[in-house]
């Protein structure tokens, strides 16, 4: 009785574990998935500003923003991650990766090694993103100076550091879904929409998260604490910006000044660092985007 | 008492109570809260030229860019080891762990308004360009050496 018991109940967790296994095999995109291309490089330069890769990419300690070295440390609360280097040397970076391997990275959040990425890399907002400003912006980082020496590897504390636990994570909150434009709105609100979601991946940060990491959808851009650690993220739906116009927003992200004159401070000033390269028209069309959003009542923020 | 003593003590006391006025007056963390807070004064009045919200008007351009100026100056004197907090204060920890630092971005702000003002003093499209160079100073040291809103 006992040994069919057993017999049963490692039967089950083999099946268990079989399954779960299947369930969390990485995506990738293959080459056959990627029709021929020139890459843009202007438009990979845009993309490169926009989806901000500098801000968490780029060699700590010094201001270039084209040496993408990595190895910035990255608090969260699931540990300390740390970027790695994504310039074009060959051996330390993705100087040797094939352009499918890119576009995995950033659609999937899968390595060329064929392993889940952490989901500190916003691959839940890039996935959003055309193949094609994938192809050129991976043109882009390719003509970048190759920088040496590889990066610590991430600091997590069990069970985190379990990489292919991250599957779990992609079935819960990625959808593998690309950019639905909404036929019914002006196509400098679409293109705002697709920036805001897509490389800017603004909620990322404005939104609030459940303790699996994930973004509660239904308080997407409605603000919670800072996933870095410390401070709080603005709600920037209409509740929190319901006194700002367009041209206040469009303004901020050239030059990080609120309309009280204030200037913004902590982490949303690396965001303006990105957001003041890209042209008038498209921090227009993100503020377009941003001043559309319904109210929504954020997280309550701890009082002092 | 005599008179007199009664006069010496009320005179002392009057000095004394003077001297807590301008002590307070002097103390560095009122002093550059007050001096950021007219500086937020005059960056909002130049926005909202820029923003086509009032007219342009040079003489106010100028008035802003004398009050970061004097700012500037006075700012790396405003923070002793003995005055980290007061009042409203959002001045870091970090300042003092990284005085250097802390002290070339002020000087990066101080060659930001140099630089511009003649050019924001100018015309409205000047003024636009200065303002986003200024806006970035202001946010640089911001950025590492002002804690966020409670």
């Amino acid at each position: 009785m006992i040994r069919r018991l057993v017999a049963l109940g490692v039967a089950a967790a083999a099946f268990a574990l079989g399954a779960f296994w299947l369930f969390t095999i990485p995506r990738t995109v293959s080459a056959s998935d990627l029709p021929l291309h020139t890459p843009d490089l202007a438009n990979g330069k845009t993309v490169f500003e926009i989806g901000g890769c500098a801000s968490c990419h780029a060699t700590p300690e010094q201001k270039d923003r084209t040496l993408l070295g990595g190895g910035l440390a990255l608090k969260s609360p699931f540990g300390i991650f740390y970027p790695p280097n994504i310039s074009s040397d060959a051996r330390d970076g993705i100087g040797s990766w094939s352009e499918a391997q890119f576009v995995s990275a950033m659609h999937d959040g899968t390595s060329p090694g064929g392993y889940h990425l952490y989901p500190a890399f916003p691959y839940a907002s890039y996935q959003r993103m055309s193949f094609r400003d994938l192809r050129d912006l991976f043109g882009y980082l390719k003509t970048l100076p190759a920088v040496q020496g590889r990066t610590p590897a991430h600091d997590l504390p069990f069970p985190f550091g379990i990489r292919r636990l991250v599957g779990v994570w992609k079935l819960l909150f990625l959808d593998g879904q690309p950019f639905q434009p909404d036929p019914t709105k002006a196509d400098d609100w679409n293109r705002g929409a697709y920036l805001a979601n897509g490389p800017g991946h603004c909620a990322e940060c404005h939104s609030p998260r459940n303790a699996l990491g994930g973004i509660v959808e239904n308080k997407r851009f409605a603000g919670g604490p800072n996933p870095e650690g410390k401070g709080w993220v603005p709600n920037i739906t209409q509740k929190g910006l319901g006194d700002w116009s367009v041209k206040d927003i469009a303004w901020l992200l050239q030059n990080g000044m609120t309309p009280d004159g204030d200037s913004v401070g902590s982490t949303m000033t690396k965001v303006v660092r990105n957001t003041e390269r890209i042209s008038d028209a498209d921090r227009l069309a993100i503020a377009t985007y941003i001043k559309s959003l319904p109210p929504v009542d954020g997280p309550e923020r701890p009082q002092k | 008492m005599k008179v007199s003593t009664a006069f010496a003590i009320a005179a002392l006391a009057a000095v004394a109570f003077g001297a807590t006025a301008v002590v307070a007056q002097s103390d560095p963390a009122m002093q550059r809260e007050s001096l950021m807070k007219e500086n937020n004064k005059h960056a909002k009045n130049l926005l909202q030229m820029v923003k086509g919200e009032k007219p342009f008007n040079s003489q106010a351009v100028e008035a802003a860019f004398a009050q970061w100026t004097d700012t500037a100056r006075q700012l790396p004197d405003l923070f002793p080891e003995s005055a980290k907090t007061g009042g409203d204060n959002r001045a870091s920890p970090k300042i003092w762990e990284n005085k250097t630092d802390f002290n070339a971005k002020i000087a990066a702000f101080a060659k930001a308004v140099t630089d511009n003002r003649a050019k924001a003093v100018s015309s409205l499209d000047g003024l636009k360009v200065a303002l986003s160079t200024v806006g970035k100073a202001c946010g640089d040291c911001h950025e590492d050496y002002r804690l966020s809103k409670k």
